[in-house]
């Protein structure tokens, strides 16, 4: 774990650093802009729809995606991040305890 | 900024800014902590991300796809795509902050959702470095500290499944998602991601789906956009 973890702060690091260091002309490109705008909200689209509907390799829907609705009104109403998170965590739980 | 705000009040103005934001980053923490516990992390291994990784988004993914039995390869890999935005902001922050060379080293690692956005707001105020290095270290105290706490107390609590802990992580990568979708394009986005990645899940490997959805978003990035502008966010999270 700890050479993955290593691996993962020092590609960081230097993505940091590299922002801070380069030629302003070398990465100030829209194309470059657009990636850097989208492949996070991809990735954390995917990320969400893997956490909360994939269990081993098969796609469920189960008390998770109670959770997530909650997640998603708790958002749409502005609610502050550790509301969205607990919230969602004691709608899964509940649901559990239930069926 | 207020008229009133002399060189002496914007200081002070700055420094509250930096201890709000810090603490707000706080509850990001604690969940962090306790999420990456739940995927198996020892808090050691869980505050040397905090600490050395420092960026939000990228320790999610990060634990998200260890703890989904994901490749490390898959998990790195994820990380520092999410974590290429920083490289962008650094961008910006250059010319205001001006650093030197040896100075840069230090101040790579507080290049943040924060710490930019509370920059880029002021950009001809005095107060500009001021902004960058205390909401920086703000931000650094608190994760961190939120973290170690987070980690520590989901031990303590027994079988995290009993808690909804697994259907947190979901709500989380949602919350960091959610300021981000401003537009068509970055709604579409969303959307095909989360899909290619479900359709995806039962013939690749845990993590490399997550992966294909960053393609596809390279994809959809490559060319100009026939619906709405791409406007980089900055976002309150680390």
């Amino acid at each position: 774990m700890w050479p993955a973890v290593l691996l993962t702060s020092a590609g960081t690091y230097l993505l940091k650093l590299a922002g801070l260091s380069v030629p302003h002309d070398a990465l100030d490109r829209p194309r470059v802009r657009r990636i850097a705008t989208l492949v996070p909200i991809a990735l954390l689209a995917a990320l969400a729809a893997v956490q909360v509907f994939v269990t081993g390799r098969h796609v469920v829907v189960d008390a998770r995606a109670a959770g997530l609705v909650f997640a998603a009104i708790a958002l749409t109403l502005r609610a502050p991040f550790l509301v969205v998170v607990v919230g969602a965590a004691a709608v899964a739980a509940g649901l559990r305890a239930l069926t | 900024m207020s008229e009133r705000s002399t060189s002496r009040d914007g200081r002070r103005e700055v420094l509250v800014d930096a201890v709000s934001i810090g603490i707000a980053v706080g509850a990001y923490g604690l969940s962090f902590g306790a999420l990456a516990s739940l995927a198996g992390l020892t808090v050691g291994q869980t505050v040397g991300l905090s600490a050395l990784t420092f960026t939000g988004a990228s320790q999610f993914a990060f634990v998200g796809i260890v703890g989904a039995g994901g490749s490390y390869l898959a998990a790195i890999l994820a990380a520092w795509f999410l974590g290429v935005r920083n490289a962008l902001y650094g961008l910006s922050l250059a010319p205001l902050l001006n650093l030197p060379r040896r100075r840069r080293f230090v101040a790579a690692q507080f290049v943040l959702d924060e710490s930019t956005a509370m920059t880029i707001s002021r950009p001809t105020a005095p107060t500009v470095r001021l902004a960058f290095w205390a909401t920086g270290i703000s931000v650094f105290v608190c994760w961190n500290l939120a973290t170690v706490l987070g980690a520590v107390g989901a031990r303590a609590i027994g079988d995290p499944r009993d808690f909804g802990l697994d259907a947190a992580v979901g709500a989380a990568f949602l919350a960091l998602l959610w300021p981000r979708l401003q537009d068509r394009l970055t709604r579409i986005t969303a959307g095909l991601g989360a899909v290619v990645a479900l359709a995806l899940t039962p013939v690749l490997p845990p993590g490399v789906p997550v992966l294909a959805a960053a393609a596809v978003a390279i994809a959809l990035a490559w060319r100009e956009p026939r619906w709405g502008q791409v406007t980089p966010t900055t976002t309150v999270e680390p």
